[in-house]
């Protein structure tokens, strides 16, 4: 038997057995939806019927629908964008980077964390496509022969990578994902009483046995597939990173983004992963797997990555005087104290600042804190976006094309429209997916439960004994 | 003699693997061990090699880099040469900083969907096929061996024996 340190807290509290496991996370599954569930999609749909309205209407018309004009060309959609990829990042560091460092923590929150990031990039996605205005012409993105001269896309363009990029993490994530839940769908299969429940999990289910060969080749597959993600994770946001690191602008134009950049992602995908899964074990009841003590790893996470963010724009902020270079010290004066100063100051604050109360350990174990803290990062991860790309470009060498960004209430609809289709797809998860990996929770039953931590082997054989009398 | 198959329930996965240790011992060949989730070293007690799937992954994304490169040569140094800011994009080699990312990224992705497919395949699991695990709790708490007579000189009876003395849940002898 493999034995943690006893100083560790358990991951499994209570003494559930491995049925009992398989019943609380599949309640929601094999029961009715409740009338909190049905409420929330309920608005959930109308705010994302509201969004795809607003995405049809600036189709129909063009991008001239949004704030836009000729000296700030990238606003709330580049924003959105990198917001969204960056919360699309703790699903796959939580998953990979985790699984690699054999952290065995991570087994309650992976699954949920991977929904998340696969949706976040969804969602993100979206952003570029319509952002083109011609959405019809998106497979020029794409190295296709054509009718065209045969001319090819840039490979040299970082916007180009960014293709490759996210396309790739996106099937990666969810090809994880889905081996992942294979398993798991051939539970609920095989307790499944109403028929087209039957038929739906059989089909996904990928008619999965359950052998020692496939267990073996699945733990490999896990491994391997975490070790491929995990330079993934990191490349992705290096790449969104370049999409500004490697144009000329002051203020963008900076070695300093693909680290930067990453951490800042870790630290929004943590934040995002707490609002959702504070929620989620409260209402789900499932605080058992999802203890007090993974919440708190969670914020230990975004301490260290929200640090990293902090030195990030420290060092900026002194690297633009100490380099002597007058545009690229004037980009950053005129964000901390030109008109967008509050949007600085507000990044400041939320991401900067707010991160260390978790050094305080009764703050950092208090979920109401964390789920107001949770939120407080996100908001301020929007901002870091918001001010890398707005207040950079709004005020460019010539004074007369100085100009201010105004959204218009097709830009806010379609932000609105993203956080509603978001919560579409995450409410289905909810109740049509098995939240938690719980194949995998149970096999650190033993070893981090509750009721098995610190027994000693004599209990444990007396517990269960292997040969009869 | 007809083949039978032999099935062993257990209900925890401890006692599945001790017990599969002490009929191992006694020189049972075990065909075969169904379980809800992975149980750590079973592998080597019932003769399982490490799969060579990791290698076959390697492959995929060797494939990937190298198809990735050769396309970006044919495309941007070969067939429409484009003079981007005068960067060097006379050769491959010229041009190759700008084209690491791309070459790193369609590397995993072959790497990564080309394992999924082969995970598949090996354990021929497609969509919609039926589940062919003998029972249906193997997938919830229950921890079932699977002996084929065929496989051993013992007889059912012998073997049925040899596994009473373990704590076995449920026997179960399945003709074929």
């Amino acid at each position: 038997m493999h034995k943690e340190a006893s100083i560790r807290e358990p991951l499994v509290l209570g003494t559930p057995t491995y049925s009992d496991i398989t019943n609380e996370v599949l309640h929601t599954i094999e029961n009715k939806p409740t009338k909190l569930w049905k409420l929330l999609i309920t608005i959930a749909a109308i705010i994302s019927l509201w969004g795809v309205g607003c995405i049809l209407y600036l189709l129909g018309v063009g991008i001239g629908t949004w704030g836009l004009n000729k000296s700030v060309g990238w606003a709330w959609d580049i924003t959105n964008f990198v917001w969204w990829v960056g919360i699309g990042h703790a699903g796959t560091l939580i998953s990979a980077v985790l699984l690699l460092f054999r952290q065995k923590w991570r087994m309650a929150i992976n699954r949920p964390a991977e929904a998340m990031t696969i949706f976040a990039v969804f969602m993100a996605g979206m952003f570029p496509m319509i952002h083109m205005g011609r959405i019809w012409m998106a497979y020029w993105v794409l190295p296709i022969p054509n009718q065209f001269g045969s001319l090819w896309v840039n490979f040299n363009s970082p916007l180009l990578w960014d293709v490759f990029a996210i396309s790739t993490y996106l099937s990666v994530s969810l090809v994880f994902w889905y081996i992942g839940l294979i398993p798991d769908f051939a539970t609920i299969r095989d307790r499944a009483t109403r028929p087209v429940q039957k038929l739906m999990y059989g089909l996904m289910a990928f008619g999965w046995t359950g052998n020692a060969k496939a267990w073996q080749r699945f733990e490999e597959v896990s491994l391997v597939l975490a070790g491929l993600a995990t330079p993934l994770v990191f490349s992705v946001h290096s790449i969104v990173s370049m999409d500004f690191a490697t144009s000329v602008i002051p203020g963008w134009h900076t070695t300093i983004f693909p680290p930067y950049f990453v951490a800042g992602a870790v630290f929004s995908g943590f934040a995002m992963v707490q609002t959702l899964m504070i929620i989620v074990r409260k209402v789900m009841h499932l605080e058992k797997y999802v203890t007090i003590k993974h919440i708190e790893y969670m914020n230990l996470v975004i301490i260290v990555t929200g640090s990293i963010v902090g030195v990030a724009y420290l060092t900026e902020l002194f690297i633009s005087y100490y380099s002597g270079v007058e545009y690229e010290s004037y980009a950053f004066i005129n964000r901390f104290s030109g008109p967008y100063w509050w949007s600085y100051w507000a990044m400041m604050t939320c991401n900067v600042v707010s991160p260390h109360l978790f050094w305080v350990k009764k703050w950092r174990t208090n979920l109401t804190f964390t789920f107001i803290m949770s939120i407080v990062v996100n908001i301020g991860m929007w901002f870091e976006r918001f001010v890398i790309i707005v207040t950079s470009i709004h005020r460019d060498y010539l004074p007369s094309s100085w100009s201010m960004f105004y959204p218009t209430w097709v830009d806010i609809g379609v932000f609105m429209g993203t956080l509603g289709i978001f919560s579409v797809f995450y409410l289905l998860f909810l109740k049509y997916f098995p939240v938690l990996a719980f194949n995998e929770v149970k096999t650190i039953l033993k070893s981090s439960g509750e009721q098995y931590k610190n027994m000693s082997d004599e209990e444990f054989k007396k517990l269960h004994p292997v040969m009869k009398k | 003699m007809s083949d039978k198959k032999i099935y062993a329930i257990y209900d925890d996965d401890y006692v599945l693997l001790e017990s599969a240790k002490h009929i191992v011992d006694k020189g049972i060949h075990i065909r075969d061990v169904f379980s809800p989730f992975p149980i750590h070293g079973l592998d080597p007690v019932i003769g399982l090699k490490r799969t060579r799937i990791a290698i076959a992954a390697f492959i995929y994304g060797m494939i990937g880099v190298s198809l990735a490169l050769t396309g970006m040569w044919f495309f941007m140094i070969q067939d429409w040469p484009l003079n981007i800011g005068g960067k060097p994009n006379f050769t491959l080699i010229d041009n190759l900083p700008a084209f690491v990312p791309v070459t790193f990224e369609f590397g995993v992705l072959c790497a990564a969907h080309g394992m999924a497919i082969t995970y598949m395949l090996r354990n021929w699991t497609l969509p919609g096929m039926k589940g062919r695990n003998p029972y249906p709790r193997t997938t919830d708490d229950r921890f079932v061996m699977e002996i084929h007579t065929h496989d051993n000189d013992m007889d059912e009876e012998g073997i049925k024996a040899l596994l009473n003395e373990t704590h076995v849940l449920e026997i179960d002898v399945k003709n074929p």
